[in-house]
């Protein structure tokens, strides 16, 4: 039997590791893959959390975020190619257009 | 101990795959690392006797999203962004931030940890099945969410259509 807090541990360094995807990487694909990552932290600490309560709720939880992702992937992707056939560049530190 | 060695090893697949993921050069080994990160999570499940969401995750996430993923890094050509710098000016605060963060709550886990040391598993549970508590939570306690999930789900598709068309008119 795992500890419930060894999940939470793990939940928090697949989080890390995301965040660190988000804020260093400059291809906006590999930082959308990164707030995949994020999402299964969460997913993996609802989880843990739902099995020691004894309860199903957090599960439930986890399909909705798991919903989230995939509305998030398919609107982020649908922005991806529409930037880039008027920028050409898929580097998240160009796309300036606001920027002054 | 065999549940220990299962864990261990789920884990450390999800974490180096995952600094693999970050790390690539090439966007379509990141997706292809990211698939397997995916599927150690679903293993991380299915350890926390959660077959229904282990389902979803193969089926869902790496049947569909990472399918999408890949279709996505494929027709948008890549040669150029795999010669050019992969990290941007600010790496090292970020870096920095992210190890402070992960250090903040790894430190507040390793003390209040042992409030939650080990699940007290009902009975009960056990005896009904996952899916069928699940599905019974999603439909009678969850029903309105479920409806604005799905409503979510249709803007999302409309509006990769719209993003995705050729031309505004």
């Amino acid at each position: 039997m795992i500890p419930t807090h060894y999940y939470l541990l793990l939940g928090t360094g697949l989080f890390a590791i995301g965040v660190i995807g988000v804020m260093t990487r400059r291809n906006i694909l590999i930082i959308l893959m990164s707030i995949e990552l994020i999402l299964n932290a969460v997913n993996i600490n609802l989880v843990a959390l739902s099995g020691y309560f004894g309860a199903v709720d957090g599960q439930v939880f986890a399909i909705f975020v798991i919903t989230d992702a995939a509305a998030e992937a398919a609107i982020g992707l649908g922005l991806f190619i529409a930037l880039f056939r008027n920028k050409e560049t898929l580097n998240a530190d160009e796309i300036d257009l606001l920027k002054w | 101990m065999l549940p220990e060695i299962t864990f261990f090893i789920l884990s450390a697949t999800a974490l180096i795959s995952g600094i693999l993921v970050i790390t690539r050069r090439n966007a379509v080994h990141s997706v292809i690392w990211l698939i397997v990160t995916l599927f150690a999570v679903g293993g991380i499940f299915l350890m926390q006797r959660a077959p229904f969401l282990f389902a979803v995750q193969v089926i869902l996430y790496v049947g569909g999203i990472m399918v999408l993923f890949l279709f996505v890094v494929m027709l948008i050509n890549l040669d150029v962004s795999v010669k050019q710098a992969q990290f941007n000016r600010q790496w090292l605060l970020g870096v920095l931030t992210a190890v402070a963060l992960l250090a903040g709550l790894a430190y507040a886990l390793y003390k209040g940890g042992d409030a939650f040391a080990l699940a007290h598993v009902s009975v009960a549970a056990a005896a009904q099945g996952n899916t069928q508590r699940v599905g019974t939570a999603l439909y009678q306690d969850y029903m309105l969410a479920v409806e604005i999930a799905s409503l979510l789900l249709l803007v999302a598709m409309v509006g990769a259509v719209i993003m995705a068309k050729r031309k505004f008119e």
